[in-house]
């Protein structure tokens, strides 16, 4: 995942309803968030705190090859994804959550422009919107953070290592040995079992509990 | 990516990062290192031959055991931008109102320590070390003036605070509506209802043998009880934890409960908890603490007057202080909603000062903390053993009953599920107790707090303990808490004041717990 998110603006949400927003007493229970980018991106993820919005909606706009006059078009890549179990409880209200090009029904490329339509049928709740909300492009093929594919079989973490064309990582740690040995002990040295002795020096003299 | 693989392997890393220099690594390696002259281990196939030499001494087991422990208490990984406050309580409300009242405490403990001119921790002097360690085994019959000392707060000092907790993004609307809520409980979380819970607990089914309704005299016990037995015996012989949850499901035979409970728990009596638990008492002679004088009087209040409890005094006092020197039990403060109070000591070289946790294992007691114990003192009489069991119930179970959280199992949702209960399916009983003055929850929430232990029969409590256990939640708490309110309510709708009704139910030392539970879950009409 891309550390660093990409440059857009959040504009404030929009509710939508029938009549002045100002003089009714309903409360809306759609709000739009319109999210522009500075640059067309291939979005990679979208992450965000959630303030108890049940449903998310996401629409976007892509920069259209070739044709530069033409309106781009607006494309749903997210429809109805639940956030809330159960719209009426707390569960899942203040989450974090990641949307991943995965998820998404069409490609999120060439990306100008995000709607978010969120909703919140319950009248439970006086308020709801969508916070922190970051973009992660993709990661290039060529960035210069990548690693040699040797240096990444050493890792502790066993996942399923996909092999194109690379050398067996057997046959290649067998020949590295020495590295892989110090690397272990490098490892086992770092537990995570506590010492257990509270006091500081054989001293435990305390007068008052700090309130911060 | 964040994918189920992706989620697998983190937990797996994780796992193996709590598992990494504990007792069980070192054994587990010096195993392997020793089956390497058996003769069976050939070189050809070394890893297979290890593996399998593992799986057949039963070292495959006990790691298997220990990984079922770490994924009961490790939390769902979260996102990862999530700050760490959000994985102890995603409500920020929540948070709040705990952070308020852990402060309320430390003042409180802050004014009695100044009040009556006594340290919060001191060292104690060589001959009362002396003394101390020569009365280890009978502190009971000290009767130190515990009269200027008082609890810190009470469970209805709790209740108040629970009352009081609310969500500033929901509409409260007081008019009574379709969806008001005739409880005190405020806050919408999500409970089950009979029919979720029906899904959730089908081994209490009408249908389903289980101890505490077939093993009563007038039942054979070649129906049930002989073969129940038999298969504790052989989840025993097997060593593994999880079978024996399930097993647990049923009810424990009272010869086999002491072990089988230990096997959920995974709490071993090993040479290393031995000397952990004389590294405790060393702890507590070198050292005394204010809440020394707490648990004291807390244990004098509440286990000595009762009549099953108060022969295991001496053995209360043993565990409960060595309770609070144990930091160990600061690693759950990861996934409980509540923080350990600071304090400051001055370092030995120089004037610097180090900020400590007080008490070392964060934890402030209250009114009633003894009676966690002291059920537990009927099944272990060995005390590194009753140590470790009561120190892993504690820190599975026992510390959501006393702090503020969104958990489902947590003591907020267990008084919103026993208040939804009774709205539900006893609404004139509800309705009547509102009307004269005698809210429900006033009356159940000292149950619940302490799970029951000291109000039923020590028997039945720990037939209920045991599903606790099996289910790995305390939901049955708050459901048996209203199966309660159901059996006498003929007796409740005749009550006029609150008084009368807490004497209607102020003893349940006669109740039968799983008949209970078993109809209301499974004989109420929906």
């Amino acid at each position: 995942m891309n550390a660093n998110p990409v440059e857009c603006t959040v504009k404030s949400p929009v509710a939508l309803q029938i009549g002045d927003t100002v003089s009714d007493s309903f409360r809306p229970g759609v709000y739009i968030i319109d999210i522009t980018l500075e640059e067309a991106v291939n979005i990679q993820e979208i992450s965000f705190k959630n303030y108890y919005t049940a449903f998310v909606t996401m629409r976007l706009q892509q920069r259209q090859a070739g044709s530069k006059e033409n309106h781009a078009k607006w494309v749903t890549c997210l429809r109805n994804h639940r956030l809330m179990a159960n719209p009426h409880t707390e569960a899942g209200s203040q989450d974090y959550f990641s949307i991943y090009r995965q998820q998404m029904l069409t490609e999120p490329d060439q990306v100008t422009s995000l709607r978010l339509i969120l909703r919140q049928p319950s009248s439970v709740w006086l308020d709801f919107s969508l916070e922190e909300i970051k973009i992660y492009s993709c990661i290039s093929e060529d960035s210069d953070k990548d690693v040699p594919a040797w240096l990444s079989t050493l890792t502790p973490i066993q996942e399923p290592l996909d092999l194109k064309g690379l050398p067996d990582p057997e046959t290649v740690s067998s020949s590295i040995q020495q590295m892989w040995a110090l690397t272990e002990l490098m490892q086992s040295s770092q537990k995570s079992a506590s010492i257990g002795r509270f006091d500081v020096d054989g001293c435990y003299d305390i007068n008052l509990l700090s309130y911060t | 990516m964040i994918d189920e693989g992706t989620e697998l392997s983190v937990t797996i890393a994780q796992i193996v990062q709590r598992l990494k220099g504990t007792h069980l690594h070192s054994q587990l390696e010096r195993e392997a290192k020793e089956c390497l002259h058996r003769p069976e281990i050939k070189l050809e196939s070394l890893k297979e031959d290890v593996r399998n030499f593992l799986k057949e001494s039963g070292w495959e087991r006990k790691l298997q055991n220990a990984v079922y422990r770490e994924l009961n208490i490790l939390s769902p990984p979260g996102h990862p931008t999530a700050p760490p406050e959000h994985i102890k309580e995603p409500l920020v409300y929540m948070r709040k109102a705990q952070a308020n009242w852990e402060k309320r405490i430390l003042k409180s403990l802050n004014s009695m320590c100044t009040e009556l001119g006594v340290p919060l921790a001191r060292k104690r002097p060589v001959p009362e070390q002396k003394e101390m360690t020569n009365k280890w085994n009978e502190m009971g019959t000290d009767e130190p003036d515990l009269s200027r000392f008082r609890p810190v707060y009470a469970p209805k000092d709790f209740l108040e605070v629970l009352i009081g907790l609310q969500n500033p993004n929901q509409e409260s609307c007081d008019e009574p509506s379709a969806r008001s809520h005739w409880g005190l409980i405020q806050v919408p979380l999500n409970v089950p209802d009979i029919s979720q819970l029906r899904e959730a607990y089908p081994e209490l089914d009408l249908t389903t043998s289980q101890l505490g309704i077939d093993d009563h005299t007038n039942v054979p016990p070649d129906l049930f009880e002989y073969e129940h037995i038999r298969i504790g015996r052989k989840v025993l012989s097997e060593q593994d934890s999880a079978a024996a949850q399930q097993y647990s499901r049923q009810g424990c035979p009272t010869g086999l409960r002491a072990q089988l409970w230990a096997l959920i728990l995974n709490a071993t009596n090993e040479p290393e908890d031995i000397a952990h638990y004389e590294q405790l008492k060393a702890g507590v002679i070198h050292h005394d603490l204010l809440v020394d004088n707490l648990i004291y009087k807390d244990v004098k209040l509440t286990a000595s007057n009762d009549d099953y409890y108060f022969v295991f005094e001496d053995f209360l006092y043993q565990v409960l202080l060595c309770f609070s020197r144990d930091t160990a039990v600061l690693e759950h403060f990861n996934y409980n909603s509540a923080t350990p109070p600071k304090s400051c000591v001055h370092g030995k070289s120089g004037a610097e000062k180090v900020a400590v946790v007080y008490p070392p294992n964060g934890l402030i007691p209250f009114h009633g903390f003894s009676m966690y114990v002291a059920p537990l003192c009927f099944l272990y009489n060995e005390p590194s053993k009753l140590y470790s069991v009561f120190r892993e119930m504690y820190v599975r179970y026992f510390f959501r009953l006393h702090s503020i959280s969104s958990s489902p199992s947590g003591i907020v949702s267990l008084c919103l599920q026993f208040e939804r209960l009774l709205q539900t399916h006893l609404p004139q009983l509800f309705y009547h107790l509102r009307e004269i003055g005698a809210q429900p929850l006033r009356i159940a929430f000292k149950w619940m707090v302490r799970a029951f232990s000291g109000y039923l029969c020590t028997d039945q409590l720990l037939l209920l303990w045991d599903r606790i256990l099996g289910y790995d939640s305390l939901e049955i708490v708050a459901v048996l808490a209203a199966a309660v309110f159901a059996f006498r309510a003929e007796n409740l709708m005749e009550v006029t004041s609150l008084a009368s009704a807490e004497a209607v139910l102020a003893d349940l030392s006669t109740l039968k717990v799983m008949p209970l539970l078993q109809i209301f879950l499974f004989a109420t009409v929906i």
